[in-house]
């Protein structure tokens, strides 16, 4: 995996269960993502997200109920979306007692797909240095007034 | 929808050898590409294939000074880089707060209606 990363995470003070029905479905969807979603929660569904007056395709990757769901997005209207040409949006949620659940988000995409195996290897022993710890270094070295 | 137009922005850092050239030339300034070279452990040649990658996503430019080429960082597009990666982990915030909202109070109104 590489390009670009997004991590973030959140504690639900609700089951597992209705924290899967909020993300998954597509009325709930529509108050919390897209103003409109048109989506089967299967995987391989195709579905489509209006945001605004724009919108774009969405395909279902993975399903596992009440714990993870997976979809890409933000890729070109003609191709089917895969690695590379598009984002994979996955959410884990992860129970933490019996009314407590952490959900979790990593959106990713544009990954290289030419990448030699052993730059790709490279890549993943370097992932502790991230793109947002790089991205943030390099902006703190560039405010300091002299360099 | 964001993050495709910059497609080659993401690409381009994405690519642990170009970030170092890019460490490189933030603390350093302007530099050749074989002043480059000698800082890290790839060839010359692929130095030059960073270079190209990162010129073209514009977070480099290039100036003649006599017979060598000096390469420096676009700092704007570099701040526009972080500015918008830093945008995307806000919109994630803001989607699960709402999620959180909506979840906690469906857990509770079923609750309450157990109890009655």
């Amino acid at each position: 995996m590489a390009g670009l990363v997004i991590e973030r995470e959140v504690l639900i003070e609700a089951p597992a269960e209705v924290v899967w029905r909020t993300i998954t479905e597509p009325d709930q969807m529509s108050r919390w993502f897209a103003d409109r979603v048109d989506l089967v929660v299967a995987p391989g569904a195709h579905g489509y997200m209006q945001f605004g007056d724009q919108g774009g395709p969405v395909v279902v990757e993975s399903v596992d109920p009440p714990t993870r769901f997976s979809f890409r997005w933000n890729h070109p209207r003609q191709e089917e979306p895969a690695a590379g040409n598009s984002m994979l949006v996955e959410f884990t949620l992860t129970p933490e007692g019996d009314e407590r659940t952490r959900l979790r988000v990593v959106e990713s995409g544009h990954e290289l797909r030419d990448w030699p195996d052993e730059e790709k290897q490279r890549y993943a022993d370097e992932h502790r240095d991230g793109w947002a710890e790089f991205l943030q270094r390099l902006a703190g070295v560039l405010a300091q007034p002299s360099r | 929808m964001t993050a495709q137009a910059d497609d080659e922005l993401w690409s381009a850092i994405g690519d642990p050898s170009r970030r170092r050239v890019l460490d490189l030339l933030v603390s350093n300034g302007e530099v050749s590409a074989s002043w480059l070279a000698g800082r890290v452990p790839f060839s010359r040649q692929a130095v030059s294939k960073h270079l190209v990658v990162l010129e073209e996503a514009r977070l480099v430019s290039r100036r003649k000074q006599g017979r060598e080429v000096l390469y420096q960082v676009e700092a704007d597009r570099l701040d526009q880089a972080t500015r918008a990666m830093a945008g995307l982990a806000a919109q994630w915030d803001r989607r699960l707060d709402v999620i959180k909202g909506l979840a906690e109070a469906a857990h509770e109104e079923a609750k309450v209606k157990r109890r009655r």
